[in-house]
């Protein structure tokens, strides 16, 4: 009962949030200079003012701005994201085309940052002034202060010309389907440097948390109390001081969702990776208005999953926050 | 010793047939080819562009093809004829052409086609003149027009004139958002639309069914989105890519010559006829003076940028009209650096230094989104009119839209600017110096240039059905405008297409990529 009520009051803020955020990129959209219709005129290599004129009114641009967002916000209520300027395709069809890929591409990064960060950090810990501790904080420094396209150039010199093994572009060779295990093999061999520059500086974070938060959890009075009951080290290291080192992991992780996905553009242009923030960089170009405004929406949907799951999992982590 | 003879004859003939038989066009493969800008939409009939015209050029089959010389060639109509007066053209078209559902192409699909053009395209004087089309039979179709207008033939050309199947397009819902605009594409061209990813590729196969017999020699088309160049030249290096059209990166482009593998050429963009140049806001002051903007050409050394910026890719540009145009001519005024006629002229209008040697302070805006055919020669603006005493400041626009709106309120002192041709001079050459075309809109008449005899010249020779007297006409246009000066042409655009050593027959006609790839075929090496 608790959780279905915890559940419901989650479920409500995050719809007034989707509403504020839909409201303030609207309006922050249309203070860049320029419309839709001069950049398709630019695309087409001009254009008849009747036809911009027609244009216009198509898409409602000859309306006052409030007018506009007030459309929007009743067609957004009856579960339509408009039609893209540009492509001339529904907004929705063409975000879920691309959300696989952003999907991937982030989850990948994700999973690898997390799992290497913490294992990097707990090996960190154990002799907080070793070698290994060093140079991982070397290691770390220099991904966390390396900006991810340059990250990402770096890797695509290295990998195109140095030691051509891995490809740099796109999600897929350009071919036509070789049968569902080829092509997972495919995606997973472009999948590779893509996601190892997202994951680097993610990487670097949470391998210098997890060893901040091990040496502190490490030095605390249970830890002592275990040790001198005489339990084994393997199980004092991991069960009593691993399982309470990581909560501040998992709550940099529900945070910093959003920048990783705001990573996921930078990445994906780098790359050339046909996801959301490619076509959220293309759209930004273009003055897409609905189809950005369609990205918004899903970008602040997936960052509010992505929360509620932290959420989740504290609960799964630490027994006194769900009687709390 | 005869035996070695003997051998070593039998060893050439066998190494003659080799060659031979590796030149014999091959059925089969895929081509891979890579764009800049992503293909939005495939209806050529309603937009431009190369996103659109290069895969619409190979879904569509047009009236008529061109070759590398400017003729026009029978595509769907087997033959075509004007009428004396000018004023009528007749199609005789193909009867075994169908489209790819396998409805047949009809003089109706043609009449609405044409209709649907006229009334949609954005080059709006490509078919303005026509009044109708009258099909008397199923394969025949009439363009009947209000007066003479000799682009038309180049109007009709593959990437211009897309015959549509009016039982998909004729459906009544609009036109320019009709949903088969990008998906499930019917047109009778020899490639037909498998799988359209925006943004990243799209699939293009064999029509089986196609109408010219044992053609294209391709199985498959597949057009990959590169929108970094230097992604572009890496997957070309590493064969994954072998075919890339409308590539002006010059740097790129040096290396990709010097890579066995890839071949670069400057043929088939003749049609395409894209001119950079220096655009001069006429209407604001001291650009209003001939002597002003005369200077800024003597002062600006247009080798210099041809052969360091441009690494001697591009051509310098004349005059208004590209060099490959039957219509170019070389007759007129020409300008080459003079640093002291410069400060001359700049001296007479008026316009002295001050103590700190500056004469003159101006703005440089750029049309975005060309690196070298228009930012880094704003940038080169800056020291080259310094030597002057004119002071550059270069905006930099943050993005195409952002330009554009300078552009259509003539918020701008000089901009970089470029147009493209597109087969005729009314098509695309017009819109920048006809007084009637000042428009707020971008890539119109936006140096406002008014010279009633210009607009004079350009409509008479737009409707002037004598190729020789059309000549003059232009001619004379070009020595008008090359004295005005509206503003100043820099270069020729590097446009190249490069393509690995495996792809045979690239498509070098005046509209290269831009028209169907019949003949392209590919080798093992």
């Amino acid at each position: 009962m608790a959780l279905i009520l915890f559940l419901a009051r989650r479920l409500f803020y995050a719809a007034i949030l989707v509403i504020a955020v839909l409201i303030l990129s609207f309006l922050l959209i249309r203070l860049a200079p320029g419309d839709p219709v001069d950049t398709l005129a630019g695309q087409m290599g001009g254009m008849t003012e009747e036809i911009r004129t027609d244009l216009r009114r198509e898409y409602g641009l000859d309306k006052p701005t409030l007018a506009q967002l007030g459309i929007y916000l009743e067609r957004f209520a009856s579960g339509n994201l408009g039609y893209s300027y540009f492509f001339n395709l529904p907004v929705l069809s063409l975000i879920l085309q691309r959300l696989p890929a952003t999907l991937l591409l982030v989850l990948t990064a994700l999973v690898a940052a997390v799992v290497s960060g913490t294992t990097l950090g707990v090996l960190a810990s154990r002799r907080p002034n070793g070698l290994l501790s060093q140079f991982i904080t070397v290691i770390s420094v220099i991904g966390y202060s390396a900006p991810v396209f340059w990250t990402g150039m770096l890797l695509i010199i290295l990998f195109a010309s140095v030691l051509p093994i891995l490809p740099v572009s796109g999600m897929t060779a350009a071919a036509v389907s070789g049968g569902w295990l080829l092509d997972s093999l495919d995606v997973a061999h472009h999948l590779v440097l893509p996601a190892l520059s997202l994951a680097v500086v993610y990487l670097a974070q949470y391998s210098r948390l997890t060893r901040a938060s091990m040496l502190d959890v490490l030095g605390s009075d249970y830890v002592r109390t275990a040790r001198a009951k005489g339990l084994e080290e393997r199980k004092v290291f991991f069960k009593h001081a691993f399982r309470n080192a990581v909560l501040p992991i998992i709550t940099i992780v529900g945070l910093q969702f959003g920048n990783l996905l705001a990573g996921a553009i930078v990445v994906e242009t780098v790359f050339n990776w046909p996801g959301l923030g490619r076509l959220a960089f293309d759209s930004v170009l273009r003055r897409d208005y609905p189809t950005l405004l369609g990205l918004l929406f899903f970008s602040s949907l997936l960052v509010i999953v992505a929360n509620q799951l932290v959420d989740v999992c504290y609960r799964l982590a630490d027994p006194r926050i769900k009687a709390s | 010793m005869r035996r070695a003879i003997a051998a070593l004859i039998t060893t050439l003939a066998v190494a003659a047939t080799a060659t031979a038989s590796a030149q014999e066009p091959r059925r089969g493969g895929t081509l891979v080819m890579g764009q800049s800008t992503g293909t939005t939409s495939f209806n050529n009939a309603v937009g431009s562009g190369t996103g659109i015209m290069v895969p619409g050029a190979q879904i569509f089959a047009s009236p008529v093809m061109h070759d590398d010389k400017w003729n026009p060639k029978p595509y769907l109509a087997e033959s075509w004829e004007l009428s004396p007066d000018a004023l009528s053209m007749t199609l005789h078209l193909r009867k075994d052409a169908i489209f790819h559902d396998g409805k047949p192409v009809t003089s109706e699909d043609v009449a609405f086609s044409i209709l649907t053009i006229r009334d949609n395209h954005p080059f709006n004087t490509m078919l303005a003149p026509v009044e109708r089309v009258d099909t008397p039979d199923a394969t025949t179709a009439i363009i009947r027009l209000k007066h003479p207008h000799p682009a038309l033939l180049y109007a009709m050309g593959p990437p211009l004139m897309p015959i549509l199947p009016k039982h998909i397009y004729g459906d009544g819902r609009p036109i320019k958002t009709h949903p088969n605009n990008s998906r499930d594409v019917v047109g009778s061209g020899p490639f037909r639309l498998v799988e359209f990813k925006p943004g990243d590729q799209i699939v293009l196969e064999r029509f089986d069914r196609f109408f010219i017999k044992d053609r294209p020699y391709l199985d498959r088309i597949i057009l990959k989105t590169y929108p970094d160049s230097q992604t572009s030249i890496l997957e070309l290096e590493a064969g994954r890519l072998l075919l890339q059209p409308f590539f002006n990166r010059v740097l790129e482009l040096d290396r990709a010559k010097a890579n066995p593998q890839l071949v670069i050429t400057n043929e088939g963009y003749a049609a395409v006829g894209g001119i950079n140049w220096l655009l001069f806001n006429n209407k604001r002051k001291p650009f209003d003076d001939v002597r002003v903007r005369q200077a800024f050409a003597y002062a600006i050394d247009r080798d210099f940028i041809v052969k360091a910026l441009h690494k001697g890719l591009s051509k310098v540009a004349t005059g208004p009209i590209h060099s490959g145009f039957p219509q170019y001519s070389p007759d007129v005024t020409k300008y080459s650096l003079n640093l002291k006629k410069a400060e001359e002229l700049l001296d007479a209008a008026g316009l002295k230094k001050g103590p700190d040697g500056i004469r003159l302070k101006v703005t440089c805006d750029y049309y975005p989104g060309d690196e070298d055919g228009q930012k880094r020669l704003a940038e080169y603006m800056k020291p080259a009119l310094k030597r002057v005493g004119i002071e550059v400041e270069v905006r930099a626009p943050a993005d195409f839209a952002a330009w554009a709106k300078r552009m259509a309120t003539k918020d701008f002192d000089i901009s970089m600017d470029a147009a493209f041709a597109w087969g005729d001079p009314v098509i695309g050459v017009n819109r920048t110096y006809l007084s009637t075309n000042i428009r707020p809109l971008v890539f119109t008449n936006n140096a406002q240039y008014e010279n009633p005899r210009v607009d004079e010249l350009l409509n008479a020779a737009g409707r002037e059905p004598d190729e020789a007297k059309r000549k003059l006409l232009y001619g004379e246009f070009q020595k008008i405008v090359t004295a005005d000066l509206p503003l100043f042409w820099l270069t020729e655009l590097p446009y190249h297409t490069i393509y690995n050593k495996r792809v045979h027959n690239p498509p070098t006609t005046i509209w290269g990529t831009a028209s169907p790839m019949l003949d392209v075929w590919l080798s093992d090496k």
